[in-house]
């Protein structure tokens, strides 16, 4: 599938957002006036641009509000729909928060509960399909889950000493939460490299509808350049390339933020280091996340001379 | 739940259909122009048509952005560059058709030989070729040279009618179906239509190609025959039906002239049909013994024997003598089996099949009919298997004989003009004595005296002078290729640079593309077109070239007269010509300019006609020297070839009978009312057997087809081609040079026989075949200017053989070297298995000259595209004897395309195929960057 | 409206005979030339002339080479066999397409079971053509909402067209008969017949999707390697000694 910088920074930005939002309104971290200002703004202007990102995808972005129409059946949508209603209690939450000093479970623990619904949903545009074996069949909805609750943890952690002590329980969450991460990655990858195009029975043969007759290959495809669905769908990538790309990916998003974190617990006086992990997990997780589009297959690409 | 959407389900379509004929290839169907505001809204097929029945092809429906191509000139031009730059500056028509006369008008009445006036893919040869010979050149001829005209040739030889526009099989009828090296060269629609039918009506098709693309994909049987053998192939196939008396003797004696004498004693007469006084040929009564005229009604005629004539000659009938040649060893199936690539078993079992089809499944239709000799019989008995071919078995140096092993197959099963076997269309039959003979006779400041082309019965009838010097610029109807039927336009370039027979001062020109892919030797013709002498003056002095578009030849020409599209034209596509006629009908058809020119531009044969009053050419003027025709449409109209007979049969004023009468000046309302088309059927016992059927010669003498009956009988013997040998031998006044008197021996055989294709005897270490097929959505070049098509085939790779990427290491996207004993070509490569082992090819005129057609610089079809033309040349290598033979079937001079052999190496990766010619300069510009059609109905 | 309606009262949809198709793209430009002025925005095209021509088609062939297991041997010709495969819109029963519509521009008709799409409240956001298993679905670059086959359901209905007309346009044209429009809900229809009589298959059943229309595979190609099936001398005269003689005998009996 063809990486678009503007999914990929609305997938990454989105889920980093939602992830602080979910811990912000489990109550973790301090309750000061400039960590309470710092972390809500973050965790809505993630999103935010994490969403207004996903418009630079459209082809008629002025008419997006129509998208909250079919929630009952399209996980976009849902996203959408569940994007505005988790921003609102959030904000509120946020509101209440930083104007008033309220940190009301009320709204907090609804807003996390939705924060975490808004990275499902998220997940499962890609995960519910099962044209993409690769989305559909690993665990998408826990990888992102976990990369957006590790990155917004490691987003709180970097904020948290700001108003309050620098170490405890944030940091801990943290430390374990980019240990859960890196597991559910690694998981992810493993199942994913596993699954091939061919995943559901689905092969050049069955694509049309000749399974008996013999072995089929593209001799002609029905145009000479790249057309959209070649462009979006059968998007090539060099295996050095992603080899690479994995190697960047493990350094910057799990283990340089993992050994940051393991330094911060150890001399909590070293948590500015935090603040530079913050942006290097990102750097890392938007390149998993361009690996996971670049390397997800179609089966149309089955009619384009792929096989699994 | 919220509600659907409501949407318009009767939407306007258009204001007006506006019913002509298509010309986006050479099918001439009927369309059904949608109008809006003046655009063409869409183009649809005409249910109404004989020929598509309302289907239409993806060239015909992308007929839109042909219309509005951006590669379409603009107006008349002159060159301003060199020749070849492409630099022009546009002119009024008035500046371009007095140039024209100014050139033109001295050539007249000093040589008028000294004018070149050839056309491409013309289809007004009946007015194009009446201009010329009003002009007084011999030069005249259209593309059948380097197109199919050893199909033509063959069928008429034989049958008196070939495939295609002149014939067509039963579709409705056959059981079994063989079609030999036809890649939707013509007749497309047509045969898809009949494909169709014969798949409805479970009969079973057999296709043989080399390549397994198109028709042969769906082919219920595949046979992957290697270039050149078909003849081989044919002849083993007609060994076995004779061998096991599966013919159909009682047709052959009836209906062809197996049992005519032909004289056996060496000497003058060796091989010629024994004749009576009157020139009846005779025959030998096998009750009696009698030798008597094949014409006496109550001869029981033998087809074997030796029988001494009354003037003493020996002589035997036809089919012996062809039961002799065929049944020989030769052309066993287990002898071909290795050079044809096909199983010794497979030969035999589709014999059998043909036999089993023919006898057993023979079909009858219960329709009374009686025969020339007045003979009535109470049924049509019809042996239901057809035949179809067309280039690929044609573009060879052996198709002429090869063309006519297959008629010849047909014969011996009693399949042509019975029903379920192949049909011809009117005005065909026509016996091949009916056709012309070729006229060279020069006056200057007057006609030819007599038409160009035609049908040599012998050597009395060549272009030659009495030194044996080519009357013509294209040596047809010379030693070199005696029965040139459609002259040799491949050869005019080459000769008129080589000023051999002699030069020339005018090269004119319309719709070749001469410059690129209608040339064999493009770089070599491109350096001729450019050519100068020492002064630097033009080795061809002057050219004149007619096209629509802006093709790599414009630039090479120095006066453009640009042509309109098929959407703003008349044209009349008629029975003088190539009609659109079918076996049940004659017809014929027209266009009409559905949409006005918004450019500078005229339909070439109004300009003709402009040119041909400003010349003062005979026919062309009235007595008080003032143009004869308005324009084309006026020429349609009004012209009479004979009293009563016009270009178009249809309409024609007191009309009490059809086909005949006095120009109408309403007729092409009428056709225009009727879908642009005239249909007169062909009475129910008339249908079959119409060379030898009273009914359809009384019929096509009231349509005017011929003034007198003209009955005959077809020919597996071809006597023309004896008379010719018997010169060889050194018998009669007109010589053969003896260079060639060894291979007129050798290849003039009157019975149809097979020898190798003379490129892949000469050369050695090019053991590869390499040919080129026509994409079904491309028509020649046109189809790279066109928005929609060029995104489906924007390059050709050469496909190769699996086996032969496995030799070489190749997979798909490797680029090889190509190499052929002229040139050498570098291209990008796709594997390709269901592909005859020794043969690789390519889709043809796809490769781009950068420039041309109002393409990017960068476009696919000039960086990846090419043409295998680069590596054919004109002229066969060197013999021993330091003579070059023109590289074409010695009997016809049809250019030998197909004998291209090749060898491969693997090369580096791109960028470029090559050669890479520089970028011409565009006439026209460049395309825009996006096209939206259509948005202001949406 | 992107929920599926449980059932629809027809299934129209094409049947397409590979045993027919010659691959000659007809049906690929008609669709084009019919749709671009048509149902929506224009089938617009980038770049026409120049390096890399992109334009949106609702409708097009693929050309496959197909290998059977075993080789064969004696002949120049491998067993290899070419399939031409138009491919356009299924309107699959369980359309994964219009399920994923965030906007509900995506629908499918309870009517005649059409998947179409409302292009006023299509954002383009291509999620459609990512759901679609087979490629159906284009997005129009420059009017960027998503095209798709429509089966012309502004010709079927069309008041306006000749009732034998009244057919999609690329079945219109189809020079080879290979393309047949109908309703597959009615097992008495012609297209279902033809279904099943040629043993009409879906394409990839193995996604869910439940496509109406059908492809009829091509039928067995005789084997030329295959021993005679026909014994050419048994047609003959039964005593068929040679050619002479028996050329004497057929003399005869034409008397």
């Amino acid at each position: 599938m063809h990486p678009a910088p503007s999914i990929i920074v609305f997938t990454t930005l989105s889920g980093i957002g939602f992830g602080l939002m979910a811990w912000l309104g489990l109550g973790l971290g301090p309750d000061g006036f400039w960590f309470a200002l710092l972390a809500c703004g973050l965790a809505l202007g993630f999103a935010s641009i994490g969403l207004f990102a996903s418009l630079w995808h459209l082809g008629n972005p002025q008419r997006a509000w129509r998208a909250l129409s079919q929630w009952r059946s399209s996980w976009l949508s849902r996203e959408g729909v569940a994007s505005i209603v988790t921003l609102t209690v959030f904000g509120l939450y946020a509101l209440l928060w930083v104007f008033f000093g309220v940190r009301t479970p009320w709204l907090g623990i609804p807003a996390a509960v939705l924060a975490v619904v808004c990275v499902v949903c998220t997940s499962m545009i890609y995960g519910c399909l099962k044209s993409v074996p690769r989305w559909s069949k690993p665990p998408t909805s826990p990888l992102f889950v976990a990369l957006g609750l590790a990155g917004g943890a490691l987003t709180l952690a970097a904020l948290a000493p700001i108003s309050g002590p620098a170490g405890g329980v944030p940091f801990w969450v943290a430390t374990v939460m980019i240990l859960v991460a890196t597991a559910m990655w690694l998981v992810w990858s493993t199942k994913a490299r596993e699954t091939r195009l061919d995943a559901d029975g689905s092969s050049p043969e069955t694509a049309i509808g000749l399974p008996h007759l013999g072995r089929v290959r593209l001799l002609e495809a029905p145009h000479t350049a790249p057309n959209y669905l070649m462009r979006e769908m059968v998007f090539q990538i060099g295996r050095k390339r992603a080899e690479a790309l994995r190697k960047l990916a493990l350094a910057l998003g799990f283990a340089v933020p993992l050994v940051l974190c393991a330094i911060a617990l150890a001399v909590p006086a070293a948590w500015p280091l935090l603040l530079l992990a913050v942006p290097v997990h990102l750097a890392g997780v938007a390149a998993s996340r361009w690996l996971f589009f670049a390397e997800a297959q179609h089966v149309v690409g089955l009619y384009y001379g792929q096989r699994a | 739940m919220t509600v659907e959407p409501k949407i318009a389900l009767s939407p306007k379509v258009s204001d007006e259909i506006r019913r002509t004929t298509c010309y986006m290839c050479a099918c001439r169907c009927g369309i059904n122009v949608h109008m809006r505001d003046d655009k063409v809204r869409y183009i649809e097929g005409n249910r109404d048509h004989p020929v598509n029945r309302g289907v239409l092809c993806a060239k015909g429906s992308a007929g839109i952005m042909q219309h509005y191509s951006p590669a379409r000139l603009r107006a008349p031009m002159i060159r301003t560059g060199p020749r070849g730059s492409g630099e022009f500056r546009e002119i009024s028509w008035e500046e371009a058709l007095q140039t024209a006369v100014d050139w033109l008008e001295p050539v007249r009445e000093s040589d008028p030989k000294k004018l070149a006036f050839f056309t491409g893919r013309d289809q007004s040869q009946s007015l194009t070729s009446w201009w010329a010979q009003q002009f007084g050149t011999p030069n005249y001829a259209a593309h059948g040279g380097f197109c199919s005209v050893n199909m033509a040739a063959a069928g008429i030889y034989t049958l008196g009618g070939a495939f295609w526009e002149f014939g067509a099989p039963d579709w409705q009828r056959s059981r079994l179906f063989m079609i030999f090296g036809v890649a939707e060269d013509h007749d497309s629609n047509p045969i898809k239509l009949g494909l169709a039918e014969l798949k409805r009506n479970g009969a079973k098709i057999v296709g043989v190609n080399p390549v397994r693309t198109g028709y042969n994909a769906i082919a219920d049987e595949w046979v992957g025959i290697t270039p050149g053998t078909d003849g081989l192939f044919i002849l083993a196939l007609a060994r076995e039906l004779m061998r096991t008396g599966n013919v159909d003797l009682d047709y052959l004696i009836r209906y062809t002239n197996a049992p005519w004498l032909i004289v056996a004693d060496e000497g003058e007469s060796e091989g010629l049909i024994a004749r009576d006084g009157d020139g009846t040929p005779l025959v030998l009564d096998r009750k009696t013994g009698a030798v008597r005229a094949s014409s006496d009604g109550d001869a029981a005629p033998a087809v074997k024997g030796t029988v001494t004539l009354p003037d003493g000659r020996t002589a035997r009938p036809v089919f012996e003598l062809m039961a002799e040649k065929v049944l020989s060893d030769e052309y066993a199936p287990d002898t071909v089996a290795d050079a044809c690539g096909i199983p010794a078993t497979t030969i035999r079992r589709l014999a059998a099949e043909i036999a089993h089809a023919a006898f057993q499944e023979e079909v009858v239709i219960d329709q009374p009919w009686t025969d020339m000799r007045g003979v009535h019989h109470d049924k049509m008995i019809g042996r239901p298997v057809s035949f179809h071919a067309m280039r690929g078995i044609s573009a060879h140096s052996n198709g002429f004989q090869t063309c006519r092993a297959l008629h010849v197959l047909q014969l011996l099963i009693g399949s042509v003009e019975t029903p379920g076997g192949f049909r011809f269309k009117p005005p065909y039959p026509k016996p091949v004595e009916s056709h012309p003979k070729p006229h060279s006779g020069v006056t200057p400041g007057k006609p030819l005296d007599g038409p160009h082309l035609g049908y040599p019965m012998g050597p009395e009838h060549l272009a030659i002078d009495d030194d044996g010097t080519a009357k013509r610029i294209d040596k047809a109807f010379t030693w070199e290729a005696p029965m040139s039927a459609h002259g040799m336009m491949h050869m005019v370039i080459a000769n008129a640079h080589a000023r051999d027979p002699y030069g020339i001062d005018v090269l004119f020109m319309y719709m070749a593309n001469m410059a690129w892919n209608s040339s064999m030797n493009t770089r070599g013709t491109m350096e001729m077109l450019s050519a100068q002498n020492e002064d630097g003056s033009y080795v061809i002095p002057k050219i004149i070239y007619s096209d629509a578009y802006s093709s790599e030849m414009v630039a090479y020409a120095d006066l453009i007269l640009p042509d309109t599209t098929y959407l703003e034209r008349h044209d009349c596509i008629s029975l003088l010509d190539r009609p659109i006629s079918e076996p049940d009908a004659a017809a014929d058809a027209i266009r009409w300019p559905v949409v006005e020119p918004d450019r500078d531009v005229r339909g070439f044969q109004s300009a003709l006609i402009d040119l041909g009053a400003r010349l003062k050419l005979p026919g062309f003027v009235k007595d008080d020297g003032s143009p004869a025709y308005r324009d084309y449409a006026d020429y349609i109209v009004n012209h009479e070839r004979r009293p009563g007979i016009g270009p178009l049969a249809g309409w024609r004023k007191d009309d009490d009978r059809p086909g005949r009468g006095a120009p109408n000046p309403e007729q092409l309302d009428r056709y225009i009312e009727n879908g642009g088309f005239y249909t007169a059927h062909i009475p129910e016992e008339a249908q079959f057997f119409k060379p030898f059927n009273k009914a359809y010669q009384d019929w096509a003498v009231g349509m005017g087809l011929f003034d007198a009956p003209q009955h005959y009988v077809f020919n597996l013997y071809c006597e023309p081609m004896a008379k010719f040998r018997l010169a060889a031998k050194g018998y009669g006044d007109r010589q053969p040079p003896d260079n060639l008197r060894q291979r007129i021996l050798e290849t003039f055989d009157p019975l149809p026989a097979w020898y190798p294709p003379f490129e892949g005897a000469m050369v050695d270490g090019f053991p590869i075949h390499a040919l080129t097929q026509r994409p079904a959505a491309m028509y020649h070049s046109w189809g790279s200017q066109n928005a929609w098509l060029r995104q489906i085939h924007g390059r050709n790779p050469l496909y190769v053989p699996g086996s032969i990427c496995e030799t070489h290491g190749l997979v798909d996207g490797d680029w090889v070297w190509l190499t052929s004993h002229h040139g050498k070509i570098k291209v990008p490569i796709a594997r390709m298995d269901a592909v005859n082992s020794h043969t690789v090819w390519t889709w043809n005129a796809i490769g781009k000259r950068s420039g041309a057609w109002a393409l990017d610089k960068d476009a696919p079809e000039t960086t990846k595209g090419f043409l295998l033309n680069h590596l054919i040349h004109e002229l066969l290598p060197p013999k021993g004897d330091g003579q070059r033979w023109s590289n074409s079937d010695p009997i016809t001079g049809q250019a030998a395309w197909y004998d291209l052999r090749v060898k491969i190496e693997k090369a580096e990766p791109g960028p470029w195929s090559e050669p890479h010619m520089p970028a011409q300069q565009s006439p026209v510009g460049v395309g825009p960057d996006d096209i939206a059609y259509g948005e202001e109905w949406t | 409206m992107t929920t599926l309606p449980q059932t629809t009262e027809k299934k129209l949809g094409l049947v397409i005979d590979l045993d027919t198709c010659v691959g000659c793209h007809a049906c690929v430009i008609a669709c084009k030339e019919w749709n671009t002025g048509g149902y929506g925005a224009p089938l617009s095209d980038q770049d026409p002339y120049g390096a890399a021509p992109s334009g949106t088609f609702l409708n097009r062939i693929h050309t496959f080479e197909v290998t059977p297991s075993e080789s064969r041997c004696g002949s120049a010709a491998s067993a290899a066999q070419i399939v031409h495969f138009p491919k356009s819109c299924l309107h699959c029963d369980d359309a994964p397409c219009v399920t994923v519509c965030p906007t509900g521009a995506s629908y499918k008709r309870s009517a005649d079971g059409i998947v179409l799409v409302n292009e006023d409240a299509c954002i383009g956001c291509g999620l459609c053509a990512w759901a679609c298993p087979y490629g159906a679905r284009e997005m129009d670059h420059d009017a960027g909402v998503m095209k798709k086959c429509t089966l012309c359901v502004d010709r079927i209905y069309n008041d306006n067209i000749p009732e034998v007309d009244r057919v999609p346009s690329c079945v219109r044209t189809c020079p080879a008969n290979a393309r047949h429009f109908g309703d597959l809900a009615d097992p008495t229809s012609d297209v279902s017949r033809l279904v099943e009589a040629r043993g009409g298959v879906e394409l990839m059943p193995e996604q869910g999707t439940k496509p109406v229309n059908r492809y009829l595979p091509p039928r067995p190609k005789a084997d030329i390697d295959a021993p005679d099936s026909i014994d050419l001398v048994a047609l003959a005269e039964p005593e068929t000694a040679g050619f002479l003689s028996w050329l004497d005998r057929a003399l005869e009996r034409l008397g």
